[in-house]
């Protein structure tokens, strides 16, 4: 499991240390606890997926690379959940400019005031079971 | 569609159906019981001998190798056996799949069976299988499967102005059929305002945009047309079913706003021969409120889009214009984790002309909507009686 440079280096982790790993889950952990988000991309098709698997979801082809995402996306839809004894969170679908879809949160503003359509742009959140990639408004 | 396929019209039938003991059983049934008390009374239905039964339909979550353990309860030795696992529309599925299994006389009498005590043992919904792939939705704390079909409906709010109070009109006409359903679990008055005032579990869904959590089991019994016209009942002949899955988790959904059924009702109206204006009575999987506005758009019973304004002012409830969740759904009948085998049960009924004060004024069509996941599998199938073969 690729957890810190292979070469014992503390040098910055990029995705160009995994362009041949086929340990999709691992590598996209990886990157993101060293504060990389990145997807893999397809060779042949050019089309980027998530999550990350082995072959390409769209034309099968098993020649894919690691892209880092430049994290803008569109909220696609939103859910707010109100926990008895915490504060409302907002459950998002967002659209990447690269086109995949994920489920994520968007954090830094009140979940109801979260709107489909919204720019947003990735955050990368360190957590004790591993990096997520959250999402807050792009006002940019 | 296959012109294979398309020969299978009319050739079975299904000629027993029962449900369990519902609602909330107690601790002293397990989902076998329920399976057994479904199947006893099933047969009994159909007149038939449960040495006949040589083929076995059956999928729960609640035990493991689900066709040999049923099988072992009930004390049978089947020759065909199908466990597919498609969520809560795999009993839909089922159908078809004996429909190919008893035509190739791999089997001659079909029991598809469902068992579960979700309310009783569990306390809450019951999933198949323990995950052992990494999740990328849990580490957002969505509610599953509620933020699914919150998210698709929020969407559609956005997208085609569907209000809540139209999301409320689909729970409220589920419990007015449900007042006509002796059985049903919920039979007590609600309001939209009710609705739209209950807790929000994940928005815009309330409490009661939300499935019930019982207890319940079922069987269908399945065989050949022509055995079917010897039997007690009269029969619900099969005349066509489809079944398609485009994904699993919600964020794999490639058009919220658009579900497999857009596929599976096209096919089974091929198969059928039929269009939506054909059909008198409609059972669709409303495990949410938004769920009938996405069925009966992609149904093809009205533009997509247009669900929200379709099902106002009481149009699906009883005395409206059609006639849809007859039994109260599992809004507001009964939902034991997977309602499939259910929406069969009373398709049949009313085929039948058994439903008491619920009945549907002379129905020979009836349309079975089974869905899966969340939003991930579908499938339909339409059933007449022997006027329509």
């Amino acid at each position: 499991m690729p957890a810190a440079r292979r070469d014992g280096s503390d040098s910055v982790l990029t995705v160009a240390d995994y362009t041949a790993e086929v340990h999709p889950e691992a590598v996209y952990q990886a990157l993101l606890d060293h504060g990389v988000f990145a997807l893999p991309r397809c060779e042949r098709c050019g089309r980027a997926h998530y999550p990350p698997r082995v072959l390409c979801p769209y034309c099968g082809s098993t020649s894919l690379a690691w892209q880092q995402s430049a994290g803008h996306g569109t909220v696609y839809s939103t859910s707010t959940i109100s926990p008895r004894n915490a504060e409302p969170y907002a459950v998002v679908l967002v659209d990447l400019d690269e086109g995949p879809r994920l489920m994520s949160n968007v954090v830094a503003m009140p979940a109801a005031d979260v709107r489909i359509g919204m720019r947003v742009r990735a955050r990368i959140v360190q957590r004790e079971d591993g990096a997520v990639a959250m999402f807050e408004e792009d006002r940019a | 569609v296959s012109a294979d396929e398309a020969a299978l019209r009319g050739t079975t039938a299904v000629v027993g159906v029962a449900e369990s003991d519902l609602g909330e059983v107690g601790p002293h049934l397990s989902s076998l019981d329920l399976i057994g008390q479904a199947t006893a009374r099933a047969l009994d239905d159909a007149g038939l001998d449960k040495s006949e039964i040589d083929g076995l339909f059956c999928h729960s979550a609640f035990f493991q190798l689900p066709p040999v353990a049923a099988a072992e309860y009930l004390g049978i030795r089947p020759r065909y056996s199908d466990s597919t696992a498609i969520g809560g529309s795999t009993f839909v599925g089922y159908l078809r799949h004996a429909t190919a299994a008893i035509n190739a006389r791999m089997c001659d009498v079909a029991l598809i069976t469902y068992g579960s005590t979700q309310r009783s043992a569990a306390g809450g919904l019951v999933s198949s299988g323990t995950p052992l792939t990494k999740s990328y939705e849990t580490p957002f704390g969505p509610r599953l499967p509620v933020t699914a079909y919150a998210l698709a409906a929020a969407r559609h709010m956005h997208e085609f102005g569907t209000t809540r109070e139209q999301l409320a009109e689909v729970a409220v006409a589920a419990r007015k059929w449900a007042q006509l359903n002796p059985v049903a679990f919920d039979r007590g008055e609600l309001t939209t305002d009710d609705v739209l005032s209950s807790r929000m579990v994940s928005s815009p869904l309330t409490v009661r945009d939300c499935c019930l959590v019982t207890d319940g089991g079922g069987a269908v019994i399945v065989t050949s047309a022509e055995r079917a016209r010897s039997l007690r009942r009269p029969p619900a002949f099969i005349l066509g079913a489809a079944e398609a899955h485009w994904h699993k988790d919600i964020f794999q959904m490639p058009d919220l706003l658009v579900t497999a059924a857009a596929e599976t009702g096209a096919r089974a109206f091929e198969l059928a021969g039929l269009v939506p204006a054909d059909v008198h009575v409609l059972q669709l999987y409303d495990a949410f409120s938004i769920n009938t506005l996405l069925f009966l758009e992609d149904l093809g019973f009205c533009k997509k889009g247009e669900g929200g304004p379709f099902v106002a002012d009481g149009a699906i409830a009883p005395g409206g214009r059609l006639p849809v969740n007859t039994s109260g759904g599992g809004l507001s009948y009964c939902h034991p984790g997977m309602f499939g085998i259910f929406l069969i049960i009373e398709a049949v009924r009313q085929l039948r002309g058994d439903c008491g004060t619920r009945q549907v004024a002379d129905p020979h069509v009836a349309l079975v909507h089974g869905n899966g996941g969340m939003l991930s599998s579908q499938v339909t199938a339409l059933l007449g009686d022997e006027s329509t073969v």
